[in-house]
């Protein structure tokens, strides 16, 4: 932390002293903001970040504002959402601000990690930064799909009945953990009751920690930049980075724009595309759920389809469930097995730079098979795609060791 | 005065306080853990139904709700218990002969899993990720089917009897519930004895 020491002593008169002398306020405000030094040749794709943020705010305060409204009960939830959709007063602003809001975050938060994949965000000392963030989007996943069950419509339900379904598969201690999910024989009232509790309290309150200590670790360690270098090899006589500019208000202002144009893109979405064509709001989930027929097409909301499409690749249960999770954890591993000696993919060799764009493929092309039915052509597809995506992490040791890399220059450059 | 402590003691009682400690988290943890489980009011609501038959047609089935489960009540024709030898001799399940033991209750294991061979009583959920399969009772159109019960979900296959299709996602044969014939055209869904 480049702080002037004599600054922070200098005395100060008035309220400001008052505060500081029993509330580190200045101190922290320029340890996170006007003397937090990040690079100041941040891309576009460092925006993420700041959105998701912003997301997290959004979700927060309409949820708030559709709990006053919403009944946790099988016999209520259904009707009390249609509730607020007509009879509350701009009630169906904030459902769709709230949905929209749910598929937004995880736009940004895939586009977030797969910025920390491209400049190598994840490598050596932000180790800890990664975990901290992957175990964030696996709370993010958590609290999606609790409160995908709360509207209580035919996808809700069995959409729920799938996915605790998964656990079933566990050997042993499955089906009795299942009942410990569930609360009850099959999915009722107890369980929407339940997911309510955790959509609205538990996982919004580790999410809000997560994401504080994710900040922590990285104002610790110091932000990365396009190139992959560490600022705070050269500082200036002043001890500041000579390539950081602070983020207040440098960052911040920019970042605004950006903001500005995120909401307009958010705000166009929610006013004349809230339900997406059925991706953020499938149409299944207009019926209220019927415990006695499942919907002739059955899949989950867009953000879990590449998983699912995993899971469906493999015509057994069990090994469908352990693939499913080996493809969402896979990640938490990057730290290590990434063996190159570069960050960036600025420097990186053709052989990295085939594999990232194989991934991003082969996650996109599993996105869009989730959704389709499980047959024919799409499970061969399924498949090819699943073994690629699982080649980009699993052989990740040696192809990365043998890529050829460029040399990192020493200070920041910019490029177009 | 540092020359006067006693490291072992002071090891000793770090430690103790740290088990005596873990423990108490160990035994507070119980009552939480325990209030996940099914209620009193879930488990007497899981209690066991009773089910009017006598005016089922044969190949007629209905759908009945126990413990929140969809179960199904098919009362086979002749003509459909005589597919049953096909999908077996065509050796295309995987479980013909109910061997997995939890898929049902011990009077279930015979050819027609059902202690009268005309009424089958399942669990209308796929053993594979638990959607409510559809029935599809007709012969055909591809030659490996004999009527019986399809999953839109995932594409899983069971015959008339509920075993499942080798080559389809789900593991098992559908499940049979515990069920017992209070009169000939009752039956008690949810309980093998006891008074009705």
């Amino acid at each position: 932390m480049a702080r002037i020491e004599s600054e922070i002593g200098t005395p100060k008169g008035g309220f400001m002293k008052w505060i500081d002398d029993r509330f580190p306020f200045t101190e922290t405000l320029k340890a996170h903001a006007t003397e937090y030094y990040a690079s100041k040749n941040f891309n576009i794709w460092y925006i993420f970040g700041v959105l998701a943020t912003v997301v997290l705010v959004i979700q927060l305060l309409t949820g708030i504002f559709l709990t006053m409204n919403y009944k946790p009960s099988a016999a209520e939830a259904f009707a009390s959402v249609e509730y607020i959709m007509r009879d509350v007063e701009w009630g169906w602003l904030i459902r769709y601000m709230h949905s929209t809001g749910a598929s937004f975050f995880f736009i940004v938060v895939y586009l977030h990690m797969f910025r920390a994949m491209l400049y190598g965000s994840y490598k050596k000392p932000r180790e800890l930064i990664w975990i901290i963030g992957m175990l964030i989007f696996f709370v993010l996943m958590a609290e999606a799909f609790a409160g995908y069950l709360l509207p209580w419509g035919q996808m809700s339900y069995w959409g729920a009945q799938v996915i605790i379904s998964l656990f079933g598969a566990i050997p042993f201690v499955g089906e009795t953990l299942v009942e410990y999910i569930r609360g009850d024989y099959s999915i009722s009232d107890i369980t929407l009751n339940r997911f309510f509790a955790l959509h609205v309290i538990a996982l919004p309150l580790a999410l809000v920690a997560l994401v504080f200590v994710h900040i922590v670790a990285l104002h610790h360690v110091g932000s990365n930049n396009p190139d992959g270098i560490e600022i705070k090899n050269h500082k200036g006589p002043d001890g500041i980075p000579l390539d950081g500019v602070a983020f207040h208000p440098y960052h911040t202002s920019k970042d605004l724009v950006y903001i500005i144009a995120f909401l307009m893109i958010f705000s166009f979405v929610m006013f004349f595309a809230p339900e997406m064509g059925g991706y953020f709001l499938e149409h299944a989930n207009f019926e209220p759920a019927n415990t006695m027929a499942t919907p002739e097409h059955i899949a989950p909301v867009w953000y879990f389809t590449p998983f699912y499409a995993i899971l469906r690749a493999v015509p057994n249960k069990l090994w469908g469930a352990i693939l499913m999770a080996a493809a969402v954890l896979l990640p938490l591993f990057l730290p290590w097995l990434d063996r190159s000696r570069v960050k960036s993919i600025r420097y990186r060799g053709w052989i990295y730079k085939t594999a990232l764009a194989v991934f991003a493929v082969s996650f996109l092309v599993l996105g869009w098979l989730g959704v389709q039915p499980a047959e024919g052509v799409y499970v061969m597809m399924a498949r090819i795609f699943s073994v690629l995506y699982f080649g980009f992490f699993l052989l990740m040791p040696y192809y990365t060791a043998i890529d050829k890399t460029k040399p990192v220059p020493d200070r920041v450059v910019y490029h177009a | 005065m540092t020359d006067d402590v006693d490291r072992n003691r002071r090891h000793f009682l770090t430690v103790a306080t740290a088990v005596t400690g873990g423990a108490g988290i160990a035994l507070a943890a119980i009552p939480f853990l325990s209030s996940l489980k099914p209620s009193a009011r879930a488990q007497a609501l899981g209690a066991p139904v009773e089910v009017p038959i006598g005016s089922l047609e044969p190949g007629e089935m209905i759908r009945v709700e126990w413990r929140g489960r969809l179960v199904f009540v098919l009362r086979r024709s002749k003509e459909m218990l005589e597919r049953l030898d096909q999908t077996k001799e065509m050796d295309l399940l995987r479980d013909p002969d109910s061997a997995v033991v939890e898929q049902q209750p011990q009077f279930a294991v015979n050819g027609y899993r059902s202690i009268k061979p005309e009424f089958l009583v399942l669990e209308g959920s796929c053993t594979h990720l638990g959607c409510a399969p559809l029935p599809q009772f007709q012969v055909g159109p591809s030659d490996d089917w004999f009527g019986g019960f399809f999953c839109p979900c995932h594409g899983s296959k069971f015959d008339l009897a509920g075993r499942v299709y080798k080559g389809v996602p789900a593991p098992t044969n559908l499940r049979v519930p515990p069920y017992r014939f209070i009169r000939d055209d009752v039956i008690m869904i949810g309980a093998e004895t006891g008074a009705a």
